[in-house]
C-alpha cells in the first residue's frame, strides 16, 4: 500500500462530500415543510412570518442561500441551529461521541458474537446447535432494529427488569468526566466502577443495533469457513494431526475472515444509520436522536450539519474498510 | 436436525409464556420503588433552548411544564385556565381597559437569592417588545407601550389594543428572568445555566436525555415538595409506558389509551384522563369542493363524532360542535350540529351528488402526530362515503401542514389539533377564521366583518356574546368541522398526589407524595 494510493483515495472523498452537500441542500429546500410556519403563534401576521424568514436568511433565493452556506462551510462555520439557537458544529461534535460509542460497542458485540456463532455452528455442523444458530440468524435478520429495540425493552426492561430503559446514565449521578466519550474515558481513567454503571445503559441499544449484524457476520463467516475447511492446507493440517479446533481457529478462520470483514464493514455503515430510531426509542442522547428532532422542526442548518457529519463518517469508514481489506488480504496487497 | 412448523410455533408460545412466569418467579412481589425526595417524570418533549421568551421553542406547549418549574409567569394560570395571583399579587385592566397594572408581591426572590424588583419586571416586559430579539411573539407584545414603575406597581398601555393581552401574561413566552444575571452571563451563559424565580433550580441538563432540577427553598409559594425533580426525555410512547410500568419513572403522560386502561388497572399505579384545551378539528378550505355550502353542511352532518370518540378514543374525548371548549369564556353549549346522514345525503343531492355519483376531494392528515389522527380521518372518510363524498386521504408531516396553511394551500379538508390554553376565543376562533391570519383555511369577507369589531371590543360581556353569535354563524355555515376535545392520559404511582391542569401541564410543584 503506497502513500500515493492513500492520497488518491483521500482526494476522491472530496467530490463525494461535495455531491452529498449539494444533494442535501437542494433536497431540504425542495421537500415541503417550512420551519418559520411551524414556529409562529396563531396571531402572527404575514409580516411576522416575513420578518422571521429574514432573521433566519430563508428569504433569499436558493442559489444565494447555497453560496452563503458554502462560503460559511469553507470557513468551518456550519451555521446556527434554528430550533436550538446554537452553533451547529458544536452541537454535532457534542453529540457525536455518544453515537460513536454506541456504534463501537455494537460493532464489538457483533464481531464477538458473530464470529463465535460461526465457529460454533461450523464446529458442531449437522448437530442441533447449528440449527439453533441458523434459526437465530434468520430471526435476527428478519426484524428491523427498532422492533428489536421495542422487544428488548419489553423483555429486559419490563418483564425481567435487568437493564435500564432510557438514557445514557443514571440522572441522579454526577459523572465528572472531561469528554463526551463517557464509557471510553472511564475505562481510560481506570474508573471501572463508573464504567460498570455506564455499560448497562448501552447494552440494550447496542444489542438492538447489532443483532442483524451478528446474523450477517455469522452467516457469512460460516459459509467462508465451510469453503476454507475443504481446502488443501486444511487437509494437510489434518494429516499432520492438528485438532479440529486448532485447524478451525488457526488455519481456516484467518482466511475466511476477509469476506466477512468486507460485509461487516458495509453493514456497519447501515448500523450507524440505524441509530436514529434506536436512539429515539431508548432516549439515548446521540446524533441520531438529534437528527430526528431536527427533521420534525425542519431545522435546516442542523439537518445539514448532521447529514454532513454522517457523510464524512461514512466516507472515512469506507476508506478504513478498504485499507483494512488491503491489510488482511495479501492477494490484494500484492496485486 | 429439522423442526416442523408446529414445533416452532409451540416453542415460540412456550417462550412467550415463560417470560412473564420468569418475571413472577424472580420478582414475586416486586414493588415499584417508593417515591422519596426525588420525583422522576418520563416526559415526551425536551426544550430546544433555555431562554423561555425568545426562539421557536417558546411557543411549543410541550415545553411549558418544564419552563414553569424553573421560571414564573407574571400571573399564575390555575388548573381551570383562570388567572390567579402569582409573582404579581394584583393584576388587571384599568377602568377604560387601555392599560394593564401589575403589583409585584413582596419578598419574591430570584434563585440566586436576590430580591425581585418592579424594575426587573419592567425590564422583562421591555425585552418582550424588542423586534431584534427573534421572539416569535414579538408582534403581539409590541402592543406594550408607555411602561411605568411606581412603587411596587408596573403599568403599561396596550396599543394597539389586544383583548387577550392579560391572558397572554400567563401563556407562552412570558417568563421572568433575572436581568442582573442575564446581563452578567450573556445569552450563551444563560443557555448553559438558566435562572428564574420558579420553584425549581436548574441543576444539570443532559441534552436529549434528562433534566435535573433542585428545590428552590426560598420560593415565594413555599418550599417545593420534592428535593430533586428529574425530567427524563422519553419521546417514544412505548418507552414511556415501560418507564412507568417498571417504576423507573414516577409519572408519565400521553400514553396510548389502550395502555392507559391497562396500566391504571395494575396494582401500585393510578391514572387520570382529563380534558385539555386541545381541539381536534377539520380545516375546510373556501376554494375547491367545499365552496359549495351544501357539500360543506353535508360533510358536517355526516360525521358521527360520538362513535369516533367511543370506538377510537375509548371514550377519552368529548365531542364538540364549535372550536371553543367548555372551559373557554365564550363557550355556548346550545350550539349543536346534529349527526344526520339522511340530511347530509339530501343536501348533497341538491348539488347533484350521491353515493353513485360522489364529489371527490382530498383530505389531508398527519399520522401519529396526535392520538388516532389518521384513524379518525379514516372513519370520517367512510362516513362521508356513505352519503356521497369520496375523500382521498393524503398523509403528510405536521411541518408540511403548517407550510400549506400559511400559504393558503391546504386541501379542501385537513385534520388538525388546535391548542389554546388562554381560554380566550380570540386565540382559537379568531385566528382560525380570520382572512389575514396565516393560520386560517377558510377565508371569507362575511367572517372578517364579524371578527374585526370583536378584536377591538373592550366590553368582555359584549365580546363574548359576539363570539357566541359568530360561533353559531360558523356552525350554521359549516366553515369548519369541529370534532372533539382531547383528554390527556397520565399514569403515575398510586402514592403520588396528582392534579390535572386543563392546559395539559405536568407541574412537579403541584404534586405531593401521599402519606
Amino acid at each position: 500500500m503506497s502513500s500515493g494510493y492513500l492520497a488518491k483515495r483521500l482526494l476522491l472523498t472530496l467530490p463525494t462530500l461535495f455531491g452529498v452537500i449539494v444533494i442535501i441542500f437542494v433536497l431540504l429546500r425542495v421537500v415541503p415543510g417550512d420551519p418559520i410556519a411551524m414556529m409562529v403563534p396563531p396571531e402572527a401576521t404575514p409580516a411576522d412570518v416575513a420578518r422571521l424568514r429574514a432573521v433566519y436568511g430563508l428569504d433569499k433565493p436558493m442559489w444565494d442561500q447555497f453560496l452563503i452556506f458554502l462560503g460559511a462551510l469553507a470557513r468551518g462555520d456550519f451555521g446556527t441551529s434554528i430550533s436550538l439557537k446554537q452553533d451547529v458544529f458544536g452541537l454535532v461534535v457534542g453529540r457525536l461521541p455518544a453515537t460513536l460509542e454506541l456504534a463501537l460497542v455494537s460493532i464489538v458485540f457483533s464481531l464477538i458474537a458473530g464470529v463465535a456463532l460461526a465457529l460454533i455452528a461450523t464446529h458442531l455442523r449437522g448437530r442441533w446447535p447449528e440449527w439453533a444458530i441458523d434459526g437465530f440468524n434468520s430471526i435476527a435478520l428478519s426484524l428491523p432494529e427498532f422492533l428489536w429495540a421495542l422487544l428488548l425493552i419489553l423483555a429486559l426492561g419490563v418483564l425481567i427488569p435487568l437493564l435500564p430503559i432510557s438514557g445514557r446514565f443514571d440522572p441522579t449521578q454526577q459523572l465528572g468526566l472531561a469528554t463526551q466519550f463517557y464509557l471510553l474515558e472511564s475505562l481510560v481513567r481506570g474508573n471501572f466502577t463508573l464504567a460498570a454503571d455506564l455499560l448497562p445503559y448501552l447494552v440494550m441499544p447496542a444489542l438492538a443495533l447489532s443483532l442483524p449484524l451478528i446474523a450477517v457476520i455469522a452467516r457469512m463467516l460460516k459459509s467462508s469457513l465451510q469453503d476454507a475447511l475443504v481446502q488443501d492446507y486444511v487437509l494437510f493440517a489434518r494429516i499432520n494431526g492438528f485438532s479440529a479446533g486448532r485447524i478451525l481457529i488457526r488455519h481456516a478462520l484467518p482466511n475466511a475472515l476477509i469476506p466477512a470483514v468486507t460485509v461487516a464493514g458495509v453493514h456497519f455503515i447501515f448500523l450507524v444509520g440505524g441509530t436514529v430510531l434506536v436512539e429515539l426509542i431508548f432516549s439515548y442522547p446521540g446524533v441520531g436522536n438529534m437528527l430526528y428532532r431536527a427533521a420534525v422542526y425542519r431545522d435546516l442548518p442542523l439537518i445539514q450539519g448532521i447529514t454532513i457529519a454522517f457523510a464524512v463518517l461514512f466516507v472515512l469508514l469506507n476508506l478504513v474498510i478498504d485499507l483494512l481489506y488491503l491489510v488482511i488480504n495479501p492477494r490484494v496487497r500484492h496485486s | 436436525m429439522k423442526l416442523t412448523r408446529r414445533q416452532i410455533i409451540r416453542a415460540a408460545g412456550a417462550s412467550a409464556l415463560t417470560l412473564p412466569s420468569l418475571n413472577t418467579l424472580l420478582w414475586p412481589r416486586r414493588a415499584r420503588a417508593a417515591i422519596g425526595d426525588t420525583l422522576t417524570i418520563a416526559y415526551n418533549a425536551a426544550p430546544a433552548g433555555w431562554d423561555p421568551n425568545t426562539g421557536p421553542q417558546t411557543t411549543s406547549p410541550g415545553n411549558q411544564s418544564i419552563y414553569r418549574s424553573i421560571f414564573d409567569p407574571y400571573v399564575t394560570q390555575r388548573a381551570d385556565l383562570t388567572l390567579g395571583p402569582g409573582v404579581c399579587e394584583e393584576f388587571g385592566w384599568n377602568a377604560d381597559k387601555s392599560s394593564i397594572r401589575f403589583k409585584l408581591r413582596e419578598g419574591v426572590k430570584w434563585q440566586d437569592g436576590r430580591v425581585m424588583t418592579p424594575e426587573d419586571i419592567a425590564w422583562n416586559l421591555e425585552r418582550l417588545t424588542d423586534p431584534k430579539g427573534g421572539g416569535p411573539l414579538q408582534s403581539i407584545f409590541a402592543s406594550i407601550k408607555n411602561l411605568k414603575v411606581a412603587g411596587r406597581d408596573i403599568t403599561f398601555d396596550v396599543t394597539p389594543w389586544r383583548a387577550n393581552m392579560l391572558e397572554r401574561m400567563s401563556f407562552l413566552g412570558i417568563y421572568l428572568i433575572p436581568p442582573h444575571y442575564y446581563k452578567q452571563v450573556g445569552k450563551d451563559g444563560f443557555e448553559k445555566k438558566p435562572m428564574g424565580s420558579g420553584p425549581y433550580v436548574f441543576d444539570h441538563y443532559e441534552r436529549g436525555s434528562f433534566l435535573r432540577l433542585k428545590a428552590f427553598k426560598d420560593y415565594w409559594g413555599g418550599a417545593p415538595p420534592f428535593e430533586t425533580v428529574i425530567f427524563k426525555f422519553v419521546t417514544d410512547a412505548s418507552s414511556r409506558v415501560a418507564e412507568v410500568e417498571r417504576g423507573t419513572s414516577d409519572i408519565t403522560l400521553d400514553v396510548p389509551y389502550e395502555e392507559y386502561d391497562r396500566l391504571r388497572a395494575k396494582p401500585g399505579l393510578a391514572g387520570d384522563c382529563s380534558p385539555i384545551s386541545d381541539i381536534a378539528m377539520v380545516f375546510i378550505n373556501n376554494e375547491g369542493a367545499f365552496a359549495d355550502a351544501n357539500v360543506r353542511k353535508a360533510a358536517v352532518h355526516a360525521v358521527d363524532k360520538r362513535t369516533i370518540v367511543e370506538r377510537l378514543h375509548r371514550g377519552y374525548a368529548t365531542p364538540i360542535d364549535t372550536l371553543l371548549a367548555p372551559q373557554y369564556g365564550a363557550y355556548d353549549p346550545s350550539i349543536k350540529t346534529t349527526y344526520d346522514p339522511k340530511l347530509a345525503a339530501e343536501l348533497l343531492a341538491k348539488s347533484g351528488y350521491s353515493r353513485e355519483k360522489p364529489i371527490e376531494l382530498t383530505f389531508q392528515t398527519t399520522r401519529g402526530y396526535k392520538p388516532k389522527d389518521y384513524e379518525t380521518v379514516q372513519a370520517i372518510t367512510e362516513m362521508w362515503r356513505r352519503v356521497g363524498i369520496k375523500a382521498n386521504i393524503e398523509v403528510y408531516e405536521i411541518a408540511k401542514h403548517f407550510e400549506l396553511r400559511a400559504a393558503h394551500k391546504l386541501a379542501p379538508a385537513a385534520f388538525y389539533n388546535w391548542g389554546n390554553s388562554t381560554a380566550d376565543p380570540e386565540s382559537s376562533l379568531g385566528s382560525a377564521l380570520f382572512t389575514n391570519s396565516p393560520h386560517s383555511s377558510w377565508k371569507g369577507k362575511d367572517l372578517d366583518e364579524r371578527l374585526i369589531p370583536l378584536f377591538t371590543e373592550k366590553d368582555t360581556a359584549k365580546r363574548f356574546a359576539g363570539y357566541k353569535a359568530l360561533n353559531r354563524y360558523v356552525a350554521e355555515n359549516a366553515y369548519v368541522l369541529p370534532l372533539f376535545q382531547f383528554y390527556l392520559p397520565v399514569v403515575y404511582k398510586a402514592e403520588l398526589g396528582f392534579k390535572p391542569h386543563a392546559a395539559g401541564y405536568l407541574l412537579p410543584f403541584t404534586m405531593r407524595a401521599k402519606g
